[in-house]
């Protein structure tokens, strides 16, 4: 790992820790989020916070910046404990944070996102001309030309987020949290990003870093805090981390390692292909969405869906789903013609659709646990048939011992838990209705490696049990690791289905995926 | 990530998507532009008399109150929310001064502040509940606008005609400029208003706060603004704008009345749409809701010189023209990405 030219922080504490965490606790209701946490940041490091989903990452920040009073502990800056109302109490003290959605407004514009709030004026009104010049040599220090006249909105997430980034930085140079904010960049925006971390460490800046990506965390971070289920783990040199050993201590005890599915899985796909599918979808389209495909889907497959961003996976899924009406082509289940119009028609012949929008699509974060598990097999019964409470207690305690879903209170409100957790209630909701086709989207998209490596196990023991499943997934390897047989998906267009065996390697995937044609 | 359904349904939702966002913004502005001159146009080639300078101030004098009403409410807007109590206040105000000014023959410069405060002591209040319960705007001053209402009454229930002769001397005061043209005293008082919303809005701290409030409450607060005392602020400027357009309504009036300004706040609301402020908040110039207020008055005053039609198509333009905005609104805005 480089070495900042900055002094390194000892355990003797010597230089003095520019933010000091200690004892913090925090309960929700139901759960206790944070159990006596320590954090130190030194100035002139980043430092990584790692845990999985649920391990308390979120609640240590929004505590640490005033956005949750602590319900126990105290907050030190530069010695003296501090104990921030609010975030511009946080701001004031030196902490300032980037959140992982841009916490900007879009309808003005980048120097006012800047500047708002500490904007320069004369006799009492803004001072526009020295506004967009202060703005514009803030944005130039750090390398970034932008028009700081122009609205934000009109910016690329990655942008808005540097943006974020500069005001931050402006508002208080000392603590700079930064949340997740690489999880919807791309490649060269996250070495775009971490080159403006990087010059702001060296200027003695101390920046707390959330990530989920592993490699992210070696590349940028000279140490590592690690919380496991609302308690430090420890606080370790990142040179004296492994990839493997830091996951270890993130989930405790050896790594859930996924079960490879049998070797045998080609051959029974083989065989399946001779048996009738559960679905066959014949030159489906709808114009603008995705072209005409056919796909067929066996009981007990598992059919990965690869393809970039935007290829129109989720779009395959949503004509199967009668979510979006099909122009075009026909679908057969069990060799019956049949007409998916509305999702209400897939559910009836037993399809279930995890969207990859678990808070905007699914799961409705005011309600319970509970009500949220009950909720599709309520609709799927209609309202005139109410589900028992002892019922639903019954159930969706059973589904939350079975998928593990943390904290384990069913009368827990669904917005308190963790990503990955969110996403086990979602795949709870339609488990309960026994589907025979799962589709599932994106279903492990920002959850952490261990509830991942969970999910992962959860559709190949369902497809194991006799359940048909389109998974799509960003990630190859994952895709490759769980399906029998894959549909490559390039501008909208189904351009190749293998096979999934040995000959079937990522980079044969990437080929298809980059030029359409199977190498 | 439905990128296929997106495109193909840009044609439909998004036909400005290659107009700069900040030039969409205005583009509501200049169609509310246009569409006054294009009026004014019409009625000065269709009517005798139309096209003179002075319809152009009698529409100021005839809705300079509504103006000032239209400012307060423009500024809720701005931040999302929403005062439905403003008319109910206009007409409040109307009583009070009638009633403090003819039975108990306070003098007006006393009244006056007093209204003023009554309407901005009760801005605040309703701010302040919204606010700190963190209800519905429409709800809190909904039961504003009852409340209001419901007080002019317990003050009279009959209409107060002020004969106080220094009120009358105001009301009837014109001010005279080049030409002949005149403009009475609330029309200056509506104009100094304008001009103050403009400067506050866009030169201030806490105009821009408005603003940010407007775009993103979540992000404002985490960014570290008062968006309590700004939310607070903004009820409060359109309780003061309402107590103010039911005084300048009392001088056009010259009476005090419980049934006076029914449904202004509609109108007022209707002024700050057409004049390109985003119901959603966080997107419009005070300016266009002058323009806004124009745009009605011409409605009126087009309908008043073709004589043969009731006053009621007044209200049926300008619900029709209040469809066409918002729609015009939801085009210019487009789907906003998704916020995961």
């Amino acid at each position: 790992m480089a070495t900042p030219p900055t002094p390194r922080p000892t355990d003797s504490g010597d230089p003095q820790p520019v933010l000091e965490a200690q004892g913090i606790r925090k309960q929700f209701p139901g759960v206790l989020a944070l159990d006596g946490v320590a954090l130190r940041l030194f100035p002139g490091e980043v430092h990584a916070l790692m845990g999985e989903n649920g391990a308390g990452k979120s609640t240590l920040i929004k505590v640490l910046t005033g956005v949750h009073p602590a319900d126990g502990g105290t907050i030190l800056v530069d010695g003296r404990p501090h104990v921030f109302a609010d975030p511009l109490q946080a701001q004031q003290a030196g902490v300032s944070t980037v959140y992982q959605e841009v916490n900007l407004c879009p309808n003005i514009s980048v120097a006012e996102n800047v500047l708002i709030g500490r904007e320069p004026r004369r006799f009492g009104l803004i001072h526009w001309s020295a506004m967009r010049q202060r703005a514009a040599e803030l944005l130039t220090e750090l390398d970034l030309g932008l028009d700081v006249t122009s609205l934000l909105g009109s910016h690329s997430l990655a942008v808005q987020q540097l943006v974020a980034i500069v005001r931050a930085v402006d508002v208080s140079a000392k603590v700079l949290v930064l949340d997740e904010p690489t999880s919807s960049l791309d490649r060269e925006e996250v070495a775009q990003l971490f080159t403006l971390v990087r010059r702001l460490r060296d200027r003695g800046v101390a920046i707390l870093f959330v990530t989920h990506f592993l490699d992210q965390v070696f590349d940028l971070c000279d140490r590592v805090t690690i919380l496991r289920n609302g308690r430090l783990e420890g606080e370790y040199p990142i040179g004296e981390l492994t990839p493997v050993t830091l996951v270890q201590r993130m989930i405790g005890g050896e790594l859930a390692t996924l079960d490879q599915l049998s070797v045998r899985a080609h051959e029974e796909a083989a065989q399946r292909a001779t048996s009738e599918p559960f679905l066959q979808a014949r030159r489906l389209t709808r114009t603008g969405s995705v072209e005409p495909y056919d796909l067929d889907i066996h009981a007990g497959e598992v059919i990965g869906l690869a393809g970039l961003l935007g290829s129109g996976r989720t779009e395959v899924a949503r004509l199967l789903f009668g979510a979006d009406s099909a122009d075009a082509g026909e679908v057969s289940i069990e060799g019956r013609k049949v007409l998916l119009r509305t999702p209400r028609h897939a559910i009836a012949r037993g399809i279930a659709f995890c969207s990859e929008n678990r808070k905007s699509e699914g799961l409705v974060g005011e309600l319970t646990v509970r009500e949220n598990i009950v909720l599709a097999l309520q609709a799927a019964r209609g309202w005139t048939r109410p589900l028992s409470r002892t019922k639903q207690d019954e159930l969706a305690r059973h589904w939350i011992q079975a998928l593990d879903i943390r904290p384990g209170d069913p009368e827990a409100q669904v917005r308190h838990l963790s990503g990955g957790n969110q996403q086990k209630v979602l795949l709870a909701r339609w488990l309960l209705t026994a589907p025979r086709l799962l589709i599932l989207d994106e279903p492990t998209r920002g959850i952490d490696i261990g509830a991942k490596a969970e999910i992962q196990k959860l559709v190949a023991r369902l497809a194991g049990e006799g359940t048909a499943v389109l998974f799509i997934s960003a990630e190859l390897e994952e895709v490759l690791r769980l399906s029998h047989r894959i549909a490559v998906l390039r501008d909208h267009r189904m351009v190749a289905t293998l096979t999934n065996d040995d000959t079937v390697t990522p980079e044969r995937l990437l080929t298809t995926i980059a030029t359409g044609a199977d190498s | 990530m439905s990128t296929g359904t997106a495109s193909a349904a840009a044609g439909l939702t998004r036909p400005f998507a290659t107009v700069s966002p900040r030039t969409r913004t205005r583009i509501p502005l200049i169609v509310t532009a246009v569409l006054l001159l294009v009026m004014f146009g019409v009625g000065s080639v269709r009517y005798e008399g139309f096209l003179s300078a002075q319809v152009v101030l009698n529409l100021l004098i005839d809705n300079g109150f509504l103006l000032v009403v239209a400012v307060g409410a423009t500024f809720v807007i701005l931040t999302g929310g929403i005062d439905l109590s403003v008319g109910s206040m206009v007409a409040l105000s109307t009583t009070l001064t009638a009633w403090l000014v003819e039975s108990h023959g306070w003098p007006l410069a006393a009244v006056i502040p007093l209204v003023l405060l009554v309407g901005a002591a009760s801005g605040t209040l309703m701010g302040w509940i919204i606010h700190t319960f963190e209800i519905q705007p429409f709800i809190v001053t909904l039961a504003g606008m009852f409340l209001a209402r419901g007080l002019c009454y317990t003050i009279s229930t009959e209409s107060i005609t002020i004969s106080d002769p220094t009120t009358a001397g105001i009301a009837q005061t014109r001010l005279y400029g080049p030409g002949g043209l005149f403009v009475s005293i609330p029309v200056v008082i509506a104009l100094a208003v304008l001009v103050t919303a403009f400067v506050v809005l866009h030169h201030t701290r806490f105009g821009r706060n408005v603003y940010a409030l407007g775009g993103n409450e979540s992000s404002a607060r985490l960014m570290g603004l008062p968006v309590g005392s700004t939310k607070i602020a903004v009820y409060a400027v359109s309780g003061l704008c309402s107590a103010l357009g039911g005084v300048l309504l009392t001088f056009y009036m010259l009476s005090g009345y419980a049934l006076h300004a029914m449904g202004m706040e509609l109108d007022a609301i209707a002024a700050t749409v057409i004049g390109g402020t985003l119901l959603t908040g966080g997107s419009g110039f005070v300016l266009g809701t002058a323009l806004g207020v124009l745009v009605l008055g011409m409605i009126q005053t087009v309908v008043n010189f073709q004589g043969t039609l009731s006053s009621w198509w007044t209200r049926i333009v300008i619900g029709a023209l209040l469809l066409v905005f918002i729609v015009l609104q939801r085009l210019m805005s487009g789907r906003r990405p998704a916020a995961d």
